[in-house]
């Protein structure tokens, strides 16, 4: 009892007058349990070479930072003024229009000004007038610079830790200023100082060891693509027979390990299994998995340039390795942004690869022509197109669906049509969300740039608020009980988010509602969907034909 | 009728409803309150909207009718919303109680008749029943929470055991039978 404060204290607290404003720079950090992630691992830091691990409590005093570590931090930053220009474009252009304000979801859902794009962006930007500017060094506080300290630190780790790197602001900057890519560089600068979360450094050491973000070694990955051969073989009495490290095959197939292991995606990957089947008896696709390029995720995306650059150039490597035409990808977010904005100047062009085209309709994929990487969600909307699936959207009509346009593939990529035209053609109930909540507007599940771990939920929830918020407003209007969405992280994220704030809407990949509606020469019946429930009607033609 | 508090509230609900949303957006920071107040899009601002339809439907409740499934389908979401953010227990339910300060001040002139004040003690009750529902959807919201991250580590360790080939499931046919 002795944490609650006395009755009188508690009645004098009480005044209905607002708070006085005070300025942001005088207003403290106060690092909220359920906001923040845990501290790195140290052993995962020293996997891949970064420096200064260490264990540290974020909530203690004494964070056991080097000796020199304003030092590090303003060689680093001017270091990263002059390699990257949008940095100093960045830093320099914005005049405080406070477009981007209410724009992102953190801010809407925390309702903490510092999370307002514009200021977080301003936690760097003050560092960067005291230490790079001439105005700034001459006038201080009153040009908006400040001295780097343990606080102004402490404020950076806490903030750039609640930005999910979505972009949504930028669409609404009228300069264009992309704040993922400023919270992208002031990670990279506390990375210098081992200030990473470990839902990012354990799963970029795990990806650069075993090659997939949960450390999974090549017969466990395989093993478990097995039981889905087996728990399809149950459901469908089809045999497959997915190939693995194929040397010559024509397509190297990488999806994010979260469908390999995580619930709902498992269902997808399921799906991604039973087309390829399809297109290989049919069609005679060849397509190989691999059990070491078994990560389409990128969390050096999340960590820096250096380190993205590292785990993405990793499944190139397989692929030359494999001697494969062009590599497919699977459901999944961020890969997709490194692959379409990075991939290019990192690592690419991957001359080795051929230009992809589809091989069953002969389209070529002209935006895929230099990283050589298709998104599954064209390659099978290409399939669609032409009529090269069988297709009964009514195995679908027990789910009414909406369509979350992952981060990424949508504002990253412009990827707005194929996944709905995919699902218009797999499901006979789609109903979108306002159009202020999707396409180049959406916003984000809360859970992105590797938020996604268990301690941190309020601020997920608070993060997810504006999406749960549309996704309530189609389930109430329209019925909705399934959310779509062609990214990895969305599916392990949303269950929680649907789960807390909309009850009774599941969460799916695209492909596992293409599977469910494919007709496979060889199936039988399936009367159950991906998930073995029973499919309403097609349970009753069972016990009719078994009366028969 | 003009003697009757119940009437007088119904006729000044606006007023009152407006001053407790103002109070409500202002146990924010001050930038965050004036977007919630200004910001009239509901998915553009779902903090706001929420607030302000919970509390129109929650005020019409205290003053005629106090039905618990209506007081819980519009208070649920505000607090939902309280209980993720940074506030205390008190702060993230305390706002209901502001309603009794906002009807004193709005209604001065007219609590001066004392027909009217009589009616007061029941509308102060009915917040006080409010408030209490408040506490009671507050509690299940943090467990809620609790219950997510349970079970994130829970699948955690499970999935980890799973993949270290330590886990063997009880066979369709019951322990002790083939496969099992």
């Amino acid at each position: 009892m002795s944490d609650l404060s006395k009755s009188d204290e508690y009645y004098s607290a009480i005044d209905h007058k607002p708070p006085k404003p005070t300025g942001w720079m005088d207003t403290p950090v106060n690092l909220r349990k359920g906001i923040y992630c845990h501290s790195a691992n140290p052993k995962s830091l020293d996997y891949v070479g970064m420096p200064n691990a260490r264990k540290f409590d974020p909530t203690a005093e004494d964070w056991l930072l080097p000796d020199n570590w304003q030092e590090i931090i303003h060689k680093g930053f001017k270091e990263r003024l002059d390699k990257f220009r949008s940095l100093k474009v960045f830093m320099d252009i914005c005049v405080r229009c406070g477009a981007c304000a209410d724009k992102c979801h953190y801010y809407i859902g925390t309702g903490d000004p510092k999370n307002m794009p514009v200021l977080r962006a301003e936690l760097l930007r003050s560092v960067y007038r005291n230490d790079f500017t001439k105005l700034g060094k001459i006038l201080g506080k009153v040009n908006g610079a400040r001295p780097m300290t343990l606080d102004v630190l402490k404020e950076w780790w806490y903030y750039l830790f609640q930005c999910s790197q979505c972009r949504r602001c930028s669409v609404f900057c009228p300069y264009g200023i992309d704040t993922a890519e400023i919270t992208l560089l002031g990670r990279e600068l506390l990375n210098l100082l081992g200030l990473n979360i470990d839902w990012i450094a354990t799963p970029v050491a795990n990806c650069y060891r075993t090659g997939n973000h949960l450390g999974i070694q090549p017969h466990a990955f395989k093993d478990m693509l097995d039981f889905f051969v087996e728990d399809i073989e149950e459901m469908s009495s089809l045999q497959l027979e997915p190939q693995f490290n194929k040397k010559g095959a024509d397509i190297l197939f990488i999806t994010p390990s979260g469908d390999v292991f995580a619930d709902p995606g498992t269902y997808s990957c399921m799906g991604y299994l039973m087309l390829f089947h399809y297109l290989k008896e049919k069609y005679g696709l060849d397509v190989t998995w691999s059990t070491y390029g078994s990560e389409g995720g990128n969390f050096g995306f999340f960590t820096s340039h250096e380190m993205m650059k590292r785990l993405n150039s990793k499944m190139y490597m397989e692929a030359k390795r494999l001697g494969v035409k062009w590599i497919l990808g699977g459901e999944c977010g961020h890969m997709w942004r490194v692959i379409h904005q990075y991939m290019d100047t990192m690592n690419g062009p991957a001359d080795f690869l051929e230009e992809p085209v589809n091989p069953i309709t002969g389209t070529k994929f002209e935006n895929a022509k230099s990283t050589k990487m298709v998104h599954i969600i064209e390659f099978t909307a290409d399939l669609i197109k032409h009529g090269k699936l069988d297709l009964d959207p009514s195995r679908n009509d027990h789910l009414s669906v909406t369509f979350h346009d992952s981060c990424n593939p949508s504002r990253g990529m412009g990827m707005f049509e194929e996944p709905r035209y995919v699902i218009k053609n797999v499901c006979n109930n789609f109903y979108d969300m306002p159009a202020n909540t999707i396409r180049e507007q959406t916003f984000c599940c809360g859970s992105g740039a590797g938020l996604n771990a268990g301690e941190d939920m309020e601020l997920r929830m608070a993060g997810g608020l504006p999406r749960a918020n549309a996704v309530k407003h189609v389930h109430e209007k329209h019925g909705v009980n399934m959310l779509a969405n062609i990214c990895a992280v969305d599916r392990a994220a949303l269950p929680d988010l649907m789960n807390y704030w909309v009850p009774g809407v599941d969460v799916t990949g695209v492909h596992e509602l293409v599977a469910n509606a494919l007709v496979i020469p060889g199936q039988n019946s399936r009367p159950t969907d991906m998930r073995g429930e029973d499919i309403p009607g097609l349970e009753l033609e069972e016990e009719e034909d078994t009366d028969e | 009728m003009k003697d009757n508090l119940v009437s007088i509230l119904k006729t000044k609900k606006s007023t009152i409803v407006k001053k407790w949303f103002e109070l409500v957006v202002n146990s924010y920071p001050p930038d965050t309150a004036s977007f919630l107040k200004g910001q009239k899009d509901q998915f553009a601002n779902p903090v706001g909207h929420t607030t302000k339809k919970g509390l129109e439907a929650v005020f019409d409740e205290v003053v005629s009718g106090m039905d618990r499934d209506t007081i819980v389908a519009f208070l649920d979401p505000i607090i939902r919303i309280r209980a993720v953010q940074d506030f205390t227990p008190s702060q993230a339910v305390g706002f209901i109680l502001d309603l009794k300060f906002v009807i004193r001040e709005k209604l001065k002139k007219e609590l001066k008749s004392a027909p009217v004040q009589a009616g007061l003690a029941e509308i102060d009750a009915n917040i006080d029943r409010l408030c209490l529902i408040g506490f009671d959807i507050f509690v299940i919201c943090r467990e809620a929470i609790y219950q997510l991250k349970v079970s994130t580590e829970r699948d955690k360790i499970y999935k980890a055991f799973s993949r270290a080939g330590l886990v063997t499931e009880i066979s369709e046919n019951g322990p002790g039978s083939p496969g099992a």
